[in-house]
């Protein structure tokens, strides 16, 4: 067992356990975007920053830091709650997160971690880029305005169903999620239809088709019941 | 295009079921095509066991492979620092103009490609485009449509 530090609680994590598990274990809460439990971490949105006091205060993501013994984290701080929020600002400037007129408006994890940060207006000027929306498939749709590259959706369906539709095309704020060759998802060859890229999905990405704003509640929990009930694989 | 697709099976041979070797294996394809269209992703996916979607994510991650032919001429506008300063930015837009490609693509007839460069070693003719292997300087956007113009959209 280890023994670390996190806002002033001692608390214990097992070797290969990250901070964000550790904490999550002692009842304390870290807030994330692009962490979903169940897929590997992929520290995207940096959302999950805490600060290492034994390492000059350097600024860590918690979902994919292994928690080490001694450690002295703050996880909970004004510094901290001003770069969550700016990082936040940034994503909402980026594409057109317009939540009134979002289909996930009410159980968004994006709108939840602004409205929990008290980010009242946005500092940066939107950029408002016009993005497609793909309504080819007959359950599902994406909505690249909607979306912040977390990547849940990727990792779900290769780590997951292992149908490996998913993937990121382009670079930078231009990144897309797109199915196969960048065909449309209705037409894609890959995809199984099995529908855990959009229980995955923090944002209004990633929608069921014909459910109202009232119904579109993604079940992201069931990603980890998927992989915890699988047998390991000794490696 | 049978041909084609033969020919670049035999290209792709020493990749197969080399997931790995995914950037090697475009390379290949597109010294073969000059371009990796299409229906090659497809064939590089199958060859070497790769998913379509990371095919996909690599061909438009790195810039340097093309998805279309390359085009009759090709034009490199440079953005480098002192280009930059006299104007290229509104030099680029004239030549997208004149020419019908948007940077980094071949126009929908065929006739152009342009890039963007970074600097052509020429800062003293800020800023300055090459058409082919002709170097042109001092440009303004007016001057850089006439030089498209010259060099025509025929042979």
């Amino acid at each position: 067992m280890i023994t670390l530090r996190v806002d002033g609680q001692d608390i214990t994590a097992s070797p290969g356990q990250t901070i964000l598990e550790a904490a999550v274990a002692a009842g304390i809460r870290i807030p994330t975007l692009c962490h979903l439990k169940g897929l590997t971490p992929r520290g995207a949105c940096r959302i999950c920053l805490v600060e290492v006091k034994n390492w000059n205060g350097r600024l860590v993501p918690a979902c994919a830091t292994p928690a080490e013994q001694g450690l002295d984290i703050v996880a909970h701080s004004q510094r901290l709650r001003d770069l969550r929020r700016t990082i936040l600002e940034l994503l909402f400037a980026e594409r057109n997160h317009v939540c009134a007129f979002c289909v996930s408006n009410g159980h968004c994890e994006l709108q939840t971690l602004a409205a929990e940060h008290g980010m009242e207006h946005v500092r940066f000027p939107y950029r408002f880029p016009a993005l497609p929306l793909d309504a080819s498939h007959p359950k599902y749709g994406i909505d690249h305005s909607r979306c912040v590259l977390c990547g849940r959706c990727v990792r779900a369906c290769s780590e997951v169903e292992g149908a490996m539709t998913w993937g990121f095309s382009g670079r930078g704020i231009h990144t897309l999620v797109e199915a196969d060759l960048g065909d449309p998802w209705g037409k894609s060859k890959t995809c199984t239809g099995c529908g855990k890229c959009v229980q995955a999905c923090p944002t209004g990405a990633l929608f069921e088709r014909g459910k109202a704003t009232s119904e579109q509640v993604k079940k992201g929990e069931l990603v980890a019941e998927v992989t915890e009930r699988r047998p390991r694989v000794q490696g | 295009m049978v041909n084609q697709k033969e020919h670049l099976q035999r290209v792709l041979e020493p990749y197969t079921h080399r997931p790995a070797e995914l950037i090697q294996a475009l390379h290949k394809v597109q010294s073969a095509l000059g371009y990796v269209p299409r229906w090659a992703q497809v064939q590089v996916a199958e060859v070497l066991g790769v998913p379509p979607a990371q095919v996909r994510g690599v061909i438009t991650f790195y810039h340097l492979f093309r998805q279309q032919p390359v085009g009759k001429h090709t034009v490199r506008v440079c953005m480098g620092t002192a280009c930059h300063v006299r104007g290229a930015q509104r030099v680029l837009q004239a030549v997208e103009e004149e020419t019908k490609a948007p940077a980094g693509k071949t126009s929908p007839d065929g006739a152009f490609t342009v890039e963007v460069v970074r600097c052509l070693g020429a800062c003293g003719l800020a800023p300055v485009m090459m058409v082919d292997d002709e170097v042109s300087g001092r440009l303004d956007p007016r001057k850089a449509r006439k030089v498209i113009q010259e060099v025509g959209r025929g042979t």
